[in-house]
């Protein structure tokens, strides 16, 4: 309960830290891999080449491996591998898979009318 | 026994406890240990409480933690709703024995773009499994992710991958699923989940409701295939092995005082056998509950415990009833010895009468059980499964050599010694209560149509109820057949006139000899006074005449002496004359 509550207020104050950042469509993205696995590096190169070439400078993205941190996996509720999730702008989004479909990866975040 | 002796059992498949009552007989020992195990039934049967019954009872009694990972219900509804069942999940979770954890997915939030795995769920599970030590673990209903990964074929080799990645891991899992069409899961969990499958069934029959369980697939182990009714209650989950009696019992040649001293002794004059089954039979008002209340007073007296069933009538009105006929059943209920319990037979379906009766007795243990009536049953069952049923109860009773007393009611159209229920060659004594119509007047009489293993009176017996209880009479048989109330009253009363007569009779002729006595005494009497006057009087006459004599004699010496030479001559002469 506690931790939750902690929780919500991290999520409230990185909410308002991103709050002029949501102006600016800040995009706060986070990628959950599994240690070095073909699908974790696939997801990760096409990741980058996304946001690269469609979100360059107004984007921070936060790798995780999920076996070096497997206690994430249950707060964040992650089930498949790999995982993005879209924390800001809102709505929140999961986006699972090796992000080779460039157009699904466009639409879970959101971009596609850029 | 056989198997015993066989070597390949010595390294038969090591079996998890569930700890859930009943469950761990029919399987014989529980779970496949370290094997993942399907529980599938439809909506509202009881799976996820299967579930955490077998890790609470894991952590609580075996030292085995565990994990609930649940896709359905969130940590804090299910920490309430298993509260109710006495759980205390937040307790366990507390002190590292069980981990909760709540798998949410949002079919809207996700996105699929490509190749992926559920590594995610495999790396959340491990890290619950190894932060606590479990070596249980159940997922609750995994089928909830077909809802929210699009991707079939990912999903399936996936859980395929997971089911091996348990057994890898050595976990007893069980793994939840809801009943499809025509195979046991929606998603045919069955193919990936193939050592153990239990079937978890809800039916609802004439309106009432019954709960099943089947084990339908056990590799490498026996287990009962019957399906076996079982309860959620406020302990929790219990499985009836019932089915899964024999004719094995042993017996007992203890006797047992029916309470009645009179039916006691048409019974070799002591009772029934302790274990044996009983069954009072009779027409409605023939004092059945009677009997029984009797046979429960007598076992309390001894310092037994009874369990009474009574399904017509409510415990506090059975006691007032008896009350009047001075049996006083209250005491005996506070003391702990005497259990009331009263059910409608309609409140639940025949398998959980069975299921309700056989927990009620262990958790009770009596010595005596006594059901009244058995053949309400009968309302909307068909009487094959009423027999069963009742089978199944004896069987049970005796297996625990519990002496077991059944009232039936017999309708007065159908023939009396066919009881209802159809269960006489169950019944090790049978007595039989009925009602006799004489002269205008409706006595009842018993007698005991069978007794297994005695010489049992072969009488019918005027059966009393009285302020002091039952009592039985010995009837009057005459040319007018069995002579019973008024009838056999006037006959006694006739038979007391008879001998008073008699007795005035030999009376009146001790008098008449008395005094008969007493005339020839007193004539004895008289005699002898008589005698007595006439003695007397011949004895002073005898006197007077010796004094006649006497002085007749003095006188002649006197007139001697005055003429003593006469005489003196008169000798001489007499002398010298030869």
């Amino acid at each position: 309960m506690k931790k939750k509550k902690e929780e919500t207020k991290k999520t409230t104050a990185s909410f308002d830290e991103a709050m002029p950042g949501l102006h600016e469509g800040r995009y706060i993205l986070r990628l959950f891999i599994t240690g070095t696995t073909t699908k974790s590096v696939l997801a990760l190169t096409n990741l980058k080449k996304i946001c690269e070439e469609y979100l360059e400078g107004r984007y921070e993205l936060e790798v995780i491996d999920l076996y070096q941190n497997p206690g994430l996996a249950k707060d964040e509720q992650i089930i498949a591998a790999p995982t993005l999730i879209k924390k800001l702008p809102l709505p929140f989004r999961r986006i699972i898979g090796d992000m080779s479909d460039i157009e699904k990866v466009l639409m879970g975040l959101e971009i596609k009318k850029l | 026994m056989r198997k015993s002796e066989h070597p390949l059992l010595n390294i038969s498949l090591k079996k998890s406890p569930t700890g859930i009552q009943g469950f761990d007989e029919i399987t014989a020992g529980g779970l496949p240990a370290g094997r993942p195990t399907l529980v599938c039934g439809s909506a509202g049967c009881g799976k996820t409480l299967f579930g955490i019954e077998f890790l609470v009872r894991g952590a609580t009694l075996y030292n085995e933690p565990g994990v609930f990972m649940s896709f359905e219900e969130t940590n804090d509804e299910l920490i309430m709703n298993v509260a109710s069942l006495g759980f205390d999940l937040e307790d366990l979770i507390k002190h590292k024995k069980i981990a909760l954890d709540h798998v949410h997915i949002e079919r809207s939030e996700i996105e699929e773009t490509g190749e992926y795995d559920l590594e995610g769920l495999f790396i959340r599970l491990g890290y619950a499994i190894d932060s606590i030590g479990a070596k249980r673990v159940v997922l609750d209903t995994i089928e909830s992710l077909f809802a929210g990964l699009p991707n079939q074929l990912i999903l399936r080799a996936e859980l395929r991958r997971l089911f091996h990645w348990l057994k890898e891991k050595g976990v007893t899992a069980i793994i939840t699923g809801e009943r499809g069409e025509e195979t046991l899961t929606r998603q045919g969990l069955e193919e990936y989940v193939s050592d153990c499958v239990i079937m978890l069934d809800h039916r609802v029959t004439e309106q009432t409701s019954t709960r099943r369980l089947r084990v339908v697939k056990y590799r490498g182990s026996l287990h009962g295939t019957n399906e076996y009714p079982f309860l959620i209650d406020e302990t929790g989950f219990s499985v009836l092995p019932v089915t899964s009696l024999g004719l094995e019992h042993k017996v007992s040649n203890e006797r047992i005082s029916s309470g009645i001293t009179e039916l006691d002794k048409m019974l070799e004059g002591k009772g029934y056998y302790r274990g044996s089954t009983v069954l009072v039979s009779g027409t409605a008002g023939v004092g059945k509950t009677s009997m029984a209340a009797h046979f429960a007073e007598a076992a309390c007296k001894r310092g037994e415990r009874v369990l009474y069933f009574c399904f017509e009538e409510s415990p506090s009105q059975l006691m007032r009833n008896m009350r009047s006929i001075g049996i006083n059943l209250e005491p005996w209920v506070h003391k702990g010895l005497l259990q009331f319990q009263a059910t409608r037979p309609t409140f639940y379906g025949l398998e959980m009468h069975l299921a309700v009766t056989h927990k009620a007795v262990n958790a009770f243990k009596p010595e005596i059980v006594i059901m009244d009536p058995i053949n309400t049953f009968i309302l909307g069952d068909t009487e094959n499964e009423v027999k069963s049923m009742l089978m199944r109860i004896v069987d049970f009773l005796k297996g625990n050599q519990i002496t077991a007393l059944f009232t039936s009611l017999t309708s007065s159209e159908s023939a009396l010694e066919s009881s209802d229920v159809g269960i006489s060659s169950l019944i090790d004594t049978w007595l039989l209560l009925r009602d006799i119509e004489l002269n205008g007047e409706r006595n009842r009489g018993m007698y005991v149509l069978k007794s297994r293993g005695m010489a049992n009176s072969n009488q019918i017996r005027e059966f009393i109820l009285t302020d002091t209880g039952v009592k039985l009479r010995e009837v009057y048989v005459g040319a007018g057949g069995v002579l019973t109330g008024s009838a056999r009253i006037a006959q006694e009363a006739y038979e007391n006139a008879g001998l008073l007569r008699r007795k005035q009779d030999i009376e009146r002729k001790r008098r008449e000899m008395e005094r008969k006595r007493k005339v020839m005494e007193a004539r004895v009497a008289a005699l002898h006074a008589e005698f007595k006057s006439q003695e007397s009087e011949a004895l002073k006459n005898l006197e007077a005449e010796q004094e006649i004599i006497r002085l007749q004699k003095g006188n002649e010496i006197e007139m001697a002496a005055s003429r003593k030479s006469v005489a003196e001559k008169r000798k001489t002469k007499k002398h010298t004359k030869p």
